[in-house]
């Protein structure tokens, strides 16, 4: 199947030749850091995780957010999202390609990574991290290329398979809850230390995993021809919807606590974060902005994707309504929840993060790499399709 | 008296090393620390019943070094703390950065307010409110940091309980940094050699890309040298260093006779670093 991926029209090689230069920009910036170190990024000994590793919380999300469409297809039999769940496995994969990438490029010495194999921890969340992650991308390969195959042979896939298609649906709740626990089982850090980061972080990934997926639908319709179907797309929608609305009331209650509560750690982050700290005469509010666009870009897309505007033929504001909704869901956990969280230090001072040009590229290079990914996997996927037709 | 400290310190520190060295010295040092724990009755008496009984709360049984830092005497002699800094970065090639963002620090001042969060300081008295506080790693008898490192780089000595770093295994994921309470942990953010000014032969330098913080000294332990802070406020009284879980160290009549206190104690790290305000 992996020809399909050598033929195509030249809008196709544009797009990949595009995404090959931010990989080659991205390439050259990592060999910089490579050889000058982590000090090459705009993070400090208060700030010590910065762009790389929020970008990893967060597409640790997308690749959960596509089991919203294994679950209802193999579980509820709902045949509506039989064309596309497909590309809900093939977006996990692509998405925890990134998480890897994001990892590598975030660890002081990425030589020696394997010893977190070579000295197994189960004490540490970073080692279940690892596992869950190996084996819900291992899942998703299997599962997604057996059952492909078996769709272009126009055969039923194997009944083995189905073990493994059930097994990743707890693999990526996993997936998310493991990575909510990296964060929320450290004492002493007042604002990940909440049981509700689990929950929350599933609840915007069923929201932002999906959402982007109805973007690539959107795009491969127009240019490929490959139409998921309107019902299968409406479906699709309230998940969004249902999802998107949790994880706002989520973020309600964590200001509930703070705030009700009047705890000054509960509160800190939560004030830095939407409204700026003043401190020792010096206002600290770099993350505002991004947080007041997260909360307005949400609650738009929710209202308009539950508007009547989203179910219109030409899918303009359907569109629309998942991309504000991604991005938003991207300055949340992909932008504020890692970097509030350091702020303020151990010691309660307050150090601001602004990523250099260089930790740009490098991030620009990973996300570019991983649409590659996507793109040579969906064409493989769109390609079959088209062959059964 | 000061014999048997110098003794003490040789096996304290000799089993930081069989920590993180090779498996011979393991056996040597385990058969001294028996021979030592021979030495003091009491302590030897307790050493049998816990075995059977398990984890205690706080207080484990074994040796478990630790830190009373008077604030007072620190008072009476503004640069002692200097002093105790500036040994501490000439023992362990700790480099200085300009900018704050690159900062190695392992023993470092900062306000009361900032050192002891939980505790009020409104209206603290001149003394308190003006004198900097010594800040470091706790060597946390039940250490969050340990919890987190996926590859055991950082580990909690059983022999002595002094939190250790293997700067070789060390990946630089920096999730220890996350974990530490105390914002006792430093990354090397690029290569820490060309700013280190004066380099000691004794105590390796690191690379790039890993994490590093204070060992209480563990190689100074080894020598029967006191830790280089200690040291550097010697006669002072400033720093009492020893066995919490010695009833006759000079670290735990200290401890019996002065009220003490400690950084968020309320997290359950159990830090083995007391101050008395």
């Amino acid at each position: 199947m992996i020809e399909k991926t050598l033929k195509g029209k030249p809008a196709y090689w544009i797009w990949l030749a595009f995404l090959g230069m931010f990989m080659a920009i991205g390439a050259a910036c990592y060999l910089r850091q490579y050889n000058f170190g982590l000090g090459m990024t705009g993070m400090s000994r208060d700030v010590s995780w910065g762009l790389y590793i929020s970008q990893f919380t967060f597409l640790v999300g997308v690749a959960a957010g596509g089991v919203m469409l294994v679950l209802p297809y193999y579980i509820h039999d709902y045949k509506e999202f039989g064309r596309i769940t497909i590309l809900g496995e093939f977006l996990a994969i692509s998405a925890i390609v990134m998480c890897m990438l994001f990892i590598m490029a975030d660890l002081g010495q990425p030589m020696r990574a394997l010893n977190v194999i070579l000295h197994p921890t189960p004490n540490s969340m970073l080692f279940y991290d690892m596992c869950v992650l190996c084996g819900y991308l291992f899942l998703n390969i299997l599962c997604g290329w057996i059952i492909l195959t078996a769709e272009r042979k126009q055969v039923h896939p194997p009944k083995w398979i189905y073990f493994f298609v059930y097994l990743s649906i707890p693999f990526a709740v996993s997936i998310h809850t493991v990575t909510a626990m990296l964060y929320c089982g450290l004492p002493g850090r007042h604002f990940w230390l909440s049981a509700i980061i689990a929950p929350r972080f599933l609840a915007s990934a069923f929201a932002a995993g999906p959402a982007l997926i109805i973007l690539c639908c959107i795009i491969l319709k127009r240019v490929a021809g490959f139409d998921a179907g309107r019902k299968a797309m409406n479906k699709l929608v309230t998940i969004i919807i249902y999802a998107a609305l949790l994880n706002m009331f989520f973020v309600g209650l964590e200001f509930f606590v703070g705030y009700y509560s009047n705890i000054p750690g509960h509160k800190f982050a939560l004030e830095y974060l939407f409204f700026g700290i003043e401190h020792h005469g010096h206002v600290y509010n770099n993350l505002v902005p991004f947080m007041w666009a997260f909360v307005i870009l949400a609650f738009g897309a929710i209202g308009l994707l539950a508007s009547p505007l989203a179910k219109r033929e030409d899918d303009f504001f359907l569109g629309v309504g998942c991309a504000m909704l991604f991005l938003a869901f991207w300055l949340d956990k992909g932008i504020g929840f890692v970097l509030g969280g350091f702020v303020p230090n151990p010691l309660h001072e307050i150090v601001e993060y602004i990523p250099t040009a260089n930790e740009l590229g490098v991030t620009a290079g990973v996300w570019a790499t991983g649409f590659f990914v996507l793109t040579l996997l969906y064409k493989i996927a769109v390609g079959v399709e088209h062959e059964i037709e | 008296m000061d014999k048997q400290r110098r003794k003490f310190l040789t096996i304290a520190g000799a089993s930081v090393l069989a920590g993180i060295g090779a498996p011979a010295i393991i056996k040597l040092t385990s058969s001294d620390a028996v021979a030592s724990s021979g030495g003091h009755e009491a302590a030897a008496g307790h050493g049998a019943a816990p075995a059977a009984a398990g984890h205690g709360a706080e207080a484990p049984q074994g040796v478990r070094l630790g830190m009373v830092i008077d604030m007072r005497k620190m008072a009476d002699l503004p640069g002692q703390l200097d002093g105790a800094i500036a040994a501490c970065i000439k023992t362990h090639n700790i480099p200085e950065f300009p900018d704050t963002k690159n900062e190695i620090k392992w023993l470092w001042k900062a306000p009361f307010e900032n050192v002891f969060l939980d505790h009020s300081s409104y209206h603290s008295s001149k003394r308190v409110a003006t004198t900097p506080f010594p800040a470091l790693c706790n060597h946390c008898d039940d250490p969050p940091c340990v919890r987190a490192c996926p590859t055991k780089a950082t580990f909690r000595i059983p022999q002595n309980g002094i939190v250790a770093m293997d700067f070789h295994r060390c990946i630089g994921c920096r999730f220890c940094m996350a974990a530490c309470p105390y914002g006792a942990r430093s990354f090397n953010w690029q290569d820490p050699r060309p700013y280190i000014k004066k380099y000691n032969a004794d105590f390796p330098s690191r690379m790039k890309g890993v994490v590093e913080k204070c060992n209480f000294c563990g190689e100074r332990l080894a020598l029967g040298q006191e830790p280089a802070c200690v040291e550097a406020c010697k006669g002072t009284g400033a720093i009492t260093f020893g066995d919490l879980n010695d009833p006759k160290s000079e670290v735990r009549q200290v401890l019996d006779s002065e009220f003490t206190i400690q950084r968020k104690t309320n997290l359950g790290t159990k830090p083995s670093v007391f101050y008395i305000v």
